[in-house]
């Protein structure tokens, strides 16, 4: 069988691509292997683990969930397009580092796509809140306590910035 | 690459997506949300080699309230709309319940409510919603269209009724009606997984607040969505007392005959399924307004 190839054009970042894809390739593998975006990271590869959560047009998915070909005319976002130009950290970054929210990392990436985006709709959580959108991204070092505290941190520095 | 190869197709019109399923049958899947089929074709559990997505079909996608007592879903919608709907949530409040428990929100930002009851998972909270509901599901095919019951939809573990050229378009749910209450409830090891037992309970009560109908659905404890209407006839005609409660759960408890998993025993699920179908009563029998 010929590999089924297709053209697909879509934004990662801000930056357009267009790039032709083998159907069967997974969105997460595609922005690892193809395009050098390995800071979004695979897990379970069976959308349990959250690791490799992207935003598409906004909103928080599985990448190891999606096919590459799927993403032909959607704007994605990764972990590399939270920190400014200029180097300087997300919000939310900046508190996971105070809080010492990571041990390995491995979960990170994920967790940072997940809650720059449930902040962004839900500026002032509760801390139940949190744990509960924190829910689909699993860590296996932190106990999430520290977590939960970068990102109760992380809303009320946000909501100071622009109140 | 984790699925085994594919042909794949968007589809660029509902016509054009049955006309493909016609062509390949059993062969091709329809690709909507994939939060069941990728991780099954991740695994080579599933191999299509025809893979139909429906994603652009947006005709397919959206909530219906223009007819009077009733809601008709399209089977594109997503979850994630379904839960910001607060007017959808209200005219059918066992999804306010449900919708929680449905995986976590990166999931339900994909995950469709056709794909849902397409894949018929036992253990999934929707297709005991429609069952409880007395949803009707609208099937179309390159050929024509029908509608079915709910009841008649979930054909076994994984099956359903539709035909190899069929997909599911939209559901019709019925809203509330007056002097009713609604529940879910569901037990799981962790939230967001798959559920342990889980029960869907509707209460309506009569003008002298007697019990007019009790509709009552489990998930989780069968191959199935479990239509447990025959263990609630000692409901009917009564006051909702803590002892006929305690009836009907002893009645589900007989009626329903769950395998066992790596998260309990069949007794342990038939005990679990007992206690939220007392919860679930109680809780929807408390949520009828005295107004009403």
């Amino acid at each position: 069988m010929q590999p089924d190839q297709h053209e697909i054009e879509f934004t990662v970042n801000g930056t357009h691509y267009r790039r032709m894809v083998e159907s069967r390739m997974l969105l997460s593998d595609f922005l690892r292997h193809e395009l050098g975006l390995a800071g979004t990271h695979v897990g379970c590869e069976h959308g349990v683990c959250g690791a490799c959560t992207i935003l598409l047009d906004g909103h928080p998915v599985r990448s190891c969930l999606m096919l590459a070909v799927q993403a032909n005319g959607r704007a994605l976002a990764t972990v590399e397009g939270l920190a400014s130009a200029s180097g300087e950290l997300h919000p939310v970054q900046q508190a996971m580092h105070a809080h010492h929210g990571l041990q390995c990392g491995y979960c990170t990436p994920g967790i940072l796509m997940t809650m720059t985006a449930y902040l962004a709709e839900h500026p002032s959580p509760s801390e139940d809140e949190v744990r509960e959108a924190l829910s689909g991204n699993l860590c296996r070092c932190t106990g999430y306590q520290n977590i939960v505290d970068a990102m109760m941190d992380a809303a009320a520095r946000m909501r100071e910035a622009a109140p | 690459m984790k699925p085994a190869p594919f042909k794949f197709v968007a589809a660029s019109s509902l016509d054009h997506a049955l006309a493909l399923k016609a062509e390949h049958g059993d062969e091709a899947r329809f690709l909507a949300g994939g939060q069941s089929l990728i991780p099954a074709m991740n695994f080579r559990l599933a191999r299509p080699s025809v893979l139909i997505d429906i994603n652009a079909l947006t005709g397919l996608a959206g909530i219906d309230r223009s007819e009077t007592g009733q809601v008709r879903v399209g089977a594109l919608t997503r979850y994630r709309a379904l839960e910001r709907d607060g007017d959808f949530l209200r005219a059918c409040p066992l999804f306010a319940d449900a919708l929680p428990h449905i995986a976590h929100p990166q999931i339900r930002n994909r995950g469709t409510i056709g794909g849902n009851l397409s894949h018929a998972d036992p253990a999934s909270e929707l297709p005991a919603l429609a069952v409880a509901m007395q949803a009707e599901m609208r099937i179309r095919s390159a050929a024509g269209g029908r509608t079915v019951a709910a009841s008649d939809f979930f054909a076994g573990l994984l099956t359903t009724d539709l035909a190899s050229d069929e997909m599911l378009v939209d559901i019709t749910f019925p809203v509330l009606a007056p002097r009713s209450g609604a529940c879910f409830m569901e037990i799981a090891r962790r939230r967001g997984d798959f559920a342990i037992a889980g029960v869907a309970a509707i209460v309506t009560l009569d003008e002298e607040r007697r019990c007019a109908s009790v509709r009552l659905a489990l998930c989780g404890v069968g191959e199935t969505p479990v239509d447990a209407g025959a263990a609630t006839s000692p409901m009917l005609g009564s006051r909702v007392t803590g002892e006929v409660i305690d009836t009907v759960a002893a009645g589900v408890r007989e009626l329903i005959a769950p395998s066992g998993n790596v998260h309990g025993s069949p007794d342990y699920q038939r005990h679990v399924a007992g206690v939220l179908v007392q919860r679930a009563i109680r809780t929807a029998h408390q949520r009828i307004g005295h107004a009403a």
